[in-house]
């Protein structure tokens, strides 16, 4: 058993940098937007991968609405991580494209269509836990409507 | 256009699992049957250039001279994912090409533990893999394949022809990890992985080594042309930007912009190359490459495996070797072995999976992240 710090655990923390939760209102995802060229970042940069501007990067806040791009069904990962689940790609609409979670889905390619509309949805991260006991909030894609 | 690159020598061992064995000691094995191929010693090298990524930071070239005679030349350590094999190649051709040497050995090492290659998440927080997404490669070339599947229906079937093929290829490799013919119904049933990808889907994790010797135009008529092989391209590129890029490293477009290169270089197209050793970590990557190298037209992959196209005896056949699939893919071994295959071939010593008549041979390796290397190869006399 790993030590524990004395500290209280704290939660929920955002699962990645780019999930910001608010004190006040609903969480959301804010990445970064060249104003040069358009292009849609998860985290800021040096430049733009894209046009090589600089300090053209602002946040931007993302949409939770988008379209599945592609997925994979995965039934053999890392030990102790839970399979079957749904890897998918989605694009948002607006601009920026995400890996996650598809759920509440049938981990079944008859039942999950490509360019299928998807709803960005937020929870507890599987009740994962870091090693000081904080708990964590996540982003998953669900079907939309 | 300074002179021509040629290779005198090149060989591997067989591919294995070799767990009492150093990574040194694979590498000084590979090279020693390469400079045994060449009929040269070690003393006649001029500089060395060592693929390895295991032990990127642990001076993996001068270990090996260490066990085969330490000369006292320039040796450069290379690590660029699974490109990491052809990118020491590809060191070596440009001492040569760039006038500084006349000999230089490459050399391609690794040793590999079993199960899944992937990201397993940064240090900080709760580990990341199935909550958001996968990280791990069998996922990542599905997604990768599936993106072919959504622009042109490509089936898991077909995908899966691809392991059946080059399964059967490597029947006629003795070099090769496997051995086994494996049935449509086998691939397909085997344990799935990441969808579409099944077991028999995913490239062999093994250890092994190979190794070429390059020389200068003047060495090489100095020595006899009869067994040399000229590098008529080599090529290497990294990714270009791709508005996907962030969550789904691309294969494509950095292969792309190296076959357009390397068959300008070459002054070929892919209608005059006559056999291909191409990147197939996963049976959906090679589907992909197809159309990636201009193998075929845009779209037309999945009918190109249905067809016997790309098998042997077909019109451009890929992967004869087994491939990553069956022959096995020690990361930083992978892209001189595949030199080694072709330079085979255009020498006419590939004994049962010869493909007859062999004159250009087209090699291609991926490491994600990307990087894309590809030598296009071609019989000296």
């Amino acid at each position: 058993m790993k030590e524990q710090s004395e500290e209280t655990p704290q939660g929920p923390l955002p699962v990645v940098d780019f999930l910001k939760i608010p004190e006040d209102g609903d969480p959301y995802l804010e990445g970064f937007r060249c104003t040069s060229c358009d292009a849609v970042y998860l985290a800021d940069r040096a430049a733009c991968s894209k046009c090589g501007a600089r300090d053209t990067l602002k946040t931007t806040r993302l949409s939770t609405q988008g379209n599945l791009y592609v997925y994979s069904i995965v039934h053999r990962s890392f030990p102790g991580i839970e399979v079957p689940y749904v890897s998918a790609i989605v694009d948002l609409e607006g601009g920026g494209t995400l890996k996650g979670n598809l759920i509440n889905i049938e981990p079944d390619p008859e039942k999950i269509e490509m360019g299928m509309p998807i709803e960005v949805v937020f929870g507890d991260a599987l009740g994962r836990v870091d090693r000081d006991g904080n708990t964590y909030l996540s982003y998953f894609f669900q079907p939309r409507g | 256009m300074s002179e021509d690159v040629y290779i005198l020598g090149t060989d591997m061992i067989k591919f294995g699992r070799f767990p009492d064995r150093s990574v040194p000691s694979l590498g000084a094995e590979a090279a020693l049957l390469a400079l045994d191929d060449a009929n040269l010693t070690i003393q006649d090298m001029e500089a060395v250039c060592c693929g390895n990524l295991g032990q990127a930071a642990a001076m993996v070239g001068q270990r090996i001279l260490q066990e085969i005679g330490q000369t006292g030349v320039p040796v450069v350590n290379c690590a660029n994912a699974c490109a990491t094999g052809a990118t020491a190649f590809r060191e070596a051709w440009m001492g040569i090409k760039a006038g500084l040497y006349d000999l230089v050995l490459a050399v391609g090492v690794e040793q590999m533990g079993r199960g899944l290659l992937g990201g397993a998440g940064g240090a900080k927080g709760i580990p990341k893999e199935g909550l958001l997404g996968s990280q791990t490669m069998p996922a990542v070339f599905a997604e990768a394949g599936m993106e072919h599947s959504r622009k042109y229906g490509t089936t898991f079937e077909q995908f899966a022809k691809v392991s059946v093929k080059n399964h059967h290829h490597s029947t006629h490799n003795p070099k090769a990890m496997y051995q086994i013919e494996t049935p449509l119904e086998t691939v397909m049933n085997a344990e799935m992985i990441a969808y579409p990808n099944t077991k028999l889907m995913c490239s062999v994790n093994v250890d092994g080594a190979a190794a070429a010797i390059l020389a200068s135009e003047k060495k090489a008529r100095e020595l006899g042309m009869g067994r040399a092989v000229r590098v008529k391209a080599s090529v290497l590129t990294s990714d270009p930007w791709q508005e996907r890029d962030l969550v789904m490293p691309d294969v494509n477009s950095c292969t792309r912009l190296a076959a357009k290169t390397a068959y300008e270089m070459a002054g070929v197209g892919p209608e005059d190359v006559d056999l291909v050793e191409l990147h197939d970590c996963f049976a959906t990557a090679e589907i992909l490459h197809y159309e990636n190298l201009g193998l075929c037209g845009e779209g037309e992959a999945g009918r190109m495996i249905d067809e016997g196209e790309s098998a042997h005896g077909g019109r451009i056949p890929v992967n004869v070797s087994g491939g990553l699939l069956s022959k096995g893919h020690p990361l930083g071994a992978t892209g001189i072995a595949n030199i080694y295959e072709i330079s085979t071939h255009l020498r006419g010593e590939a004994g049962a999976r010869q493909v007859e008549g062999a004159r250009i041979g087209l090699t291609h390796v991926i490491g994600l992240g990307s990087a894309c290397a590809i030598h296009v190869l071609e019989k000296a006399s």
